[in-house]
């Protein structure tokens, strides 16, 4: 059944899409969106639809960060590790996170719910330090409000 | 614009591609030309040529990595930045264009350590093990460290760094060690740009850049076709050969010729003493232009494969045991047992057959041992079970029994006409450089009952696939030459000029007839009439159009009619006489339009000239000193005719197995077992071999001096490079037989042979091994009418003066489909193995194909209940064999398809006896057959267990045979297999 809707979801984003110029990237966005990752078994049928090679989507896919290739938590907590957030205690920030979370960057905590990952600069300077959880961004976190909103993501789920 | 010398010295790197085409430097032309200053030195170039090539031309070599010049530039590896007077900074001399009064530095002490820079970044993160490495004497990398003067890292190697990335041997021909990657693309570059197959990348970025097989993959299990082209492109050693690795670097070297298919590469054998320890693709080769694929640049080791017989050996009949005697003995044995079966069953009663993957010389030889040792025309050659509707259809129409364009002719070909022909497996060295030309845009259109690669694949696809049914190839070239008419497309001017007028009257009175309309034949060939349309509009009207075919035209029994229509086709749109069109068979084997040439066939005499005009006659019989028959011989499939009615009853057969490459094994078995003699002159115990009396050990190509002609009719040079395994070179085996039959030949190498065949045959005249070693190679015809050879034919007129359109009336096949035989069975090949496998067979390309399959679409397999991998029947009229299912949308429903590359196969035992109205050559594309699912336990047909009983006693007469037999029954994949599937 989740194959399935995986499968109906990489057509989907390849159908409309496939007549845009230059429609790799558009089709990954959506998927990506739309999955949360770009299921690797599933390289075929996009590299087939735009007459690519796996390798070729494999290499842009690979080429960008916000590409994932293995499914994420159901929230994902991204912390700035960029040079402005450093500088107003970003790494304070990411200390808290992951013993909060007892995870590592990168990984995702054993309930499946939320994954973590240090991003290069949010473009939020200056209102460091920042993170953003799904598609929300906070500036000026403290290790408290920082706390505080993983809670809340916690209790979203009961 | 003026004339520019174009240097190509191939021992040297370029370093960017020459901008000037193979086309303006054929035809010398005037181009606009840049001058400007590198290093104090005034340098006049083409324009287009990049800083870096202008320098390298003036011998001024900048240091660089990434670049190499059978690729674009890249301007990565920041190694061959310059100082350009006026502009600011240092730009890559790969990428930046040479330019009117530029005045370059390539060298100061700026440069030096800007360059010594980046030198040391690479080598912070490389493994410093020079002295141990495989690429040791070989490494650009290790090159450029010198060049650049590099004496310290002072980053230290203590670093995140990729020294232990581990290595992927998957591949059986060469190791990617990821630590010796200095990620400059040239792989993923030649893999795409000289490939085209895109089976390599980049992943990730930055540090964490890696060369990447599909998807991170093993090489073996991605989409590489293992041309080697990226091993060739690698400056360092992480893409090496095995055979590198485990020897060392060659000492060596020879260029000769690839002895697979009909593309006709040149190879740089590359040589450690008597070893080949590589064979490169050499970059001045005209047919490959530096690339190879993976059975001539890897598949060499059958040469010297345990398997090769090095000693003659003697037997009176076929249950006898082998005994190994001397050369003298076996000519003896063998004269007297023929001359004996001509006293008793008369002169005509023995024959020969030659080979297309022998050398001109040796067909040559043949022919003449026959004619003249044997005082009969009984010669004929396996060309005759591929392109002798080619060269009877072609001679018809044109004029040459050849085609007519070279290989550079694809790069201004604007539409590709690709019919019966499956280039990417079986000439993949084409099949690349029709690729690069279709990714330029030129247009492509399919005519195959299956969907081959060239359909899609990436970057490229067939504007038209046109699916027809097997046996309907004449019912589609009229539709196309119909819609042509209809429409009023075809080149009124170009008909009326070169071709012949009744003729053509007759023609268009024939093919206006409604009957051609692509409404009409839809239910003929199965094509909807608006693609056939299309297609046919398209090739009348987009520009340049070039038919390129193969065996699935001319393999039928209409196999000559369909190569006319296609040549009519031509005709029609003036699509001949000049570079990007034309006419172009693609031969399968190195050399069958040599052996076709060299007078193989029982009717001609070398160069293609009747036995019965008598002003050709006397030339050869002057030369050779005797008469010589004036009726035609017999074909291959008459002297097995004539075999089973017991009137023949000696064949010597050099280079061929026709008891598993010919038709209806049943009645070759037949006509084998019913000779008194047979003499096989092969490197292998073949099947054929094992119905023969006397074996002659044959020399592979790297055993032997001569001459192959490939399908652009290119003579290029065969060397040897190792001493013959079994002491004699092959023209010297026939020479010995025709001696001991007592007609004497006195050659003392196939120089002499060449000039013999050059004063007999006008269209080779000029052809010497001195112009040979020269010029590479050469295009015939090469006489005094064209002093440098003919890279396009037909040029201002048809060979045979005027062109004449043949009718060519769509005559559907006896075979037919029944309630019987509901499907019909086409065969081809794939692009690991070569034809009957005897040579790829017995090499590591076994890794991507180990037996043959049944390829069946899914509907037909599920009204059959037949599952993917499951072992199935397939029965004909003439026998039936099993092989396993794979089920696939690749073939069209009612259509299934099979390769023939494994004798146990037993692929042509299904197929049948009808043949080619005018040549004989057997209808191999068409076999009505049903399928089923095996169930009972035996997993083999009859035939294959009478098949695997008789090879079991035939290794047991060998005088080695016990051992043989061990080495088999462990190379056997298939017993266990077949255990597998009994005990499910």
């Amino acid at each position: 059944m989740i194959a399935n809707t995986k499968q109906q979801a990489v057509l989907l984003a390849i159908d409309e899409n496939k007549h845009l110029e230059g429609a790799l990237l558009p089709i990954l966005h959506r998927i990506q969106h739309d999955l949360g990752h770009i299921p690797s078994e599933h390289v075929i049928d996009i590299a087939e639809a735009l007459n690519l090679s796996r390798a070729e989507v494999h290499g842009v896919i690979t080429f960008y960060h916000s590409f994932k290739t293995e499914p994420r938590g159901k929230h994902v907590i991204e912390v700035c590790r960029a040079e402005s957030c450093q500088a107003k205690g970003g790494r304070a920030i990411e200390a808290a996170v992951k013993a909060k979370l007892e995870i590592d960057f990168d990984q995702t905590t054993d309930d499946g719910e939320i994954t973590l990952e240090p991003v290069y600069c949010l473009g939020n300077c200056a209102c460091s330090p920042a993170v953003k959880i799904d598609s929300q961004l906070y500036g000026r976190v403290t290790e408290e409000s920082v706390s505080d909103l993983i809670d809340s993501l916690k209790a979203e789920q009961h | 614009m003026i004339r520019i010398e174009h240097p190509n010295d191939p021992s040297k790197d370029y370093g960017t591609p020459s901008p000037v085409t193979y086309a303006e430097i054929a035809d010398k032309s005037d181009l606009d030309a840049i001058t400007g200053i590198i290093d104090g030195v005034e340098i006049t170039v083409a324009k287009g040529t990049s800083v870096m090539r202008a320098a390298a031309i003036a011998d001024i070599n900048i240091p660089k990595l990434c670049a190499t010049d059978s690729i674009k530039a890249f301007g990565s590896c920041r190694l061959c930045l310059v100082q350009i007077e006026g502009r600011r900074g240092s730009p890559a001399s790969c990428t930046t264009p040479f330019e009117e009064g530029m005045v370059v530095t390539t060298q100061n002490t700026e440069l030096a350590e800007l360059r010594r820079g980046v030198m040391e970044l690479y080598i912070s993160d490389h493994p410093l093990d020079c002295l141990t490495c495989s690429a040791n004497g070989d490494c650009e990398l290790q090159d450029m460290a010198g060049a650049v003067g590099l004496r310290e890292v002072r980053y230290g190697f203590e670093g995140e760094n990729h020294l232990d990335e581990v290595k992927d041997e998957s591949n059986p021909y060469f190791t990617f060690d990821p630590s010796k990657c200095i990620s400059c693309s040239r792989c993923v570059r030649a893999c795409e740009e000289t490939q085209g197959t895109f089976a390599l990348t980049i992943e990730n970025r930055g540090f964490a850049s890696k060369v990447s097989a599909s998807q991170s993959q093993d090489f073996v299990d991605s989409e590489c076709v293992s041309c080697g082209a990226c091993v060739q492109a690698c400056p360092t050693a992480t893409l090496t050969e095995k055979t590198i690795i485990e020897a060392g670097q060659p000492e060596h070297s020879k260029i000769t010729t690839c002895a697979y298919c009909g593309v006709g590469c040149a190879f740089k054998a590359e040589m450690k003493g008597e070893q080949v320890v590589r064979m490169t693709p050499y970059k001045n080769g005209e047919a490959n232009r530096g690339h190879s694929c993976v059975k001539g640049r890897f598949a060499f080791g059958y040469a010297t494969h345990k398997e090769r017989i090095t000693t003659p050996m003697i037997r009176n009949n076929i249950d006898e045991q082998w005994q190994v005697v001397s050369w003298q003995e076996a000519f003896s044995f063998a004269a007297k047992q023929l001359k004996g079966i001509q006293a008793k069953y008369g002169r005509k009663s023995i024959g020969g057959i030659s080979s297309s993957r022998c050398t001109n010389e040796e067909v040559y030889l043949v022919q003449k041992m026959v004619r003249a040792g044997f005082g009969n025309n009984n010669i004929d050659t396996c060309a005759r079970v591929c392109h002798s509707p080619t060269g009877y259809g072609l001679k018809q129409t044109l004029g040459e029994s050849a085609g007519t364009q070279n290989f550079d002719s694809v790069e201004d070909c604007d539409v590709a006409m690709v019919m019966g022909a499956n280039p990417t497996d079986a000439h993949p060295v084409f099949a690349s450089r029709l690729k690069k030309r279709l990714r330029q845009g030129a247009k492509l259109i399919v005519v195959d009952p299956r969907r081959i690669d060239l359909v899609k694949s990436p970057h490229i696809h067939a504007e038209h696939h046109l699916k027809l049914l097997p046996g309907t190839n004449v019912a589609f070239i009229n539709t196309m030459a119909h819609v042509i008419v209809r429409d009023q497309l075809y080149d009124a001017k170009f008909v009326a000029e070169r071709c012949e007028t009744e003729a053509f009257k007759q023609w268009m009175q024939f093919i206006s007839d409604d009957k051609h309309s692509p409404e009409n034949n839809e239910k003929v060939t199965g094509i909807p009439a608006a693609d056939v349309t299309a297609a046919a509009r398209l090739y009348a009207t987009g520009g340049n159009s070039a038919i390129y075919y193969g065996l699935g035209v001319t393999e039928h029994s209409q196999g000559s009619t369909a190569v006319m229509g296609i040549a009519n086709l031509a005709m029609l749109t003036g699509n001949i006489g000049r570079r990007g069109v034309g006419v172009n068979p693609l031969r399968g084997q190195n050399n069958v339009q040599g052996s076709c040439d060299m007078g193989s066939f029982p009717h001609e005499l070398p160069g293609y000239r009747s036995v019965a005009d008598d002003a050709v006659r006397s030339t050869f019989e002057k030369a050779w000193g005797l008469p010589i028959d004036n009726e035609p011989g017999y074909r291959i499939n008459n002297m097995l005719d004539a075999a089973v009615a017991g009137e023949y009853k000696g064949l010597y057969v050099q280079g061929e197995d026709i008891a598993q490459s010919d038709p209806n094994t049943h009645h070759v078995e037949a006509a084998l077992r019913n000779l008194d003699c047979l003499i096989v002159h092969d490197l292998f115990l073949n099947e054929t071999a094992k119905y023969a009396t006397v074996f002659l050990p044959g020399s592979s190509f790297l055993e032997k001096n001569g001459t192959f002609t490939n399908a652009e009719r290119r003579i290029s040079p065969v060397r040897r490079v190792m001493k013959p395994l079994a002491g004699k070179e092959d023209w010297e085996v026939t020479q010995d037989l025709c001696n001991a039959m007592g007609f004497p030949m006195n050659y003392s190498h196939p120089r002499e042979i060449m000039q013999e065949i050059a004063s007999l045959t006008p269209t080779f005249s000029n052809v010497t091994y001195e112009r040979l070693d020269k010029e590479g190679s050469i295009q015939w015809p090469c006489n005094d009418e064209a002093p440098d050879g003919t890279p396009t034919m037909h040029l201002d007129e048809f060979v045979r003066g005027k062109g004449l359109f043949k009718v060519t009336e769509y005559v559907p096949t006896d075979e037919k489909v029944t309630r019987r035989f509901p499907l019909l069975l086409t065969t081809g090949r794939i692009l690991s193995q070569y034809n009957v496998g005897a040579q790829t067979r017995r090499t590591e390309n076994n890794t991507w194909h180990d037996k043959d399959l049944l390829e069946i679409h899914p509907s037909d397999a599920v009204d059959r209940g037949i599952v993917d991998g499951d072992r199935v029947k397939i029965a004909s009229r003439s026998g039936e064999t099993h092989l396993t299912a794979q089920v696939t949308e690749r073939v069209q429903p009612s259509v299934v398809y099979t390769t023939f590359h494994h004798p146990e196969s037993g692929a042509n035992i299904i197929t049948t006896d009808n043949s080619d109205w005018a040549t004989n050559c057997p209808e191999y594309k068409v076999t009505a057959v049903q399928i089923s699912k095996v169930i009972q336990a035996r997993q083999n047909s009859e035939w294959q267990d009478q098949f695997e009983s008789f090879t079991e006693k035939q290794l047991e007469l060998q005088p080695n045979g016990k051992e043989l037999q061990h080495n088999r029954d462990k190379l056997q994949p298939n017993s266990k297999e077949l255990a597998d599937i009994e005990s499910k």
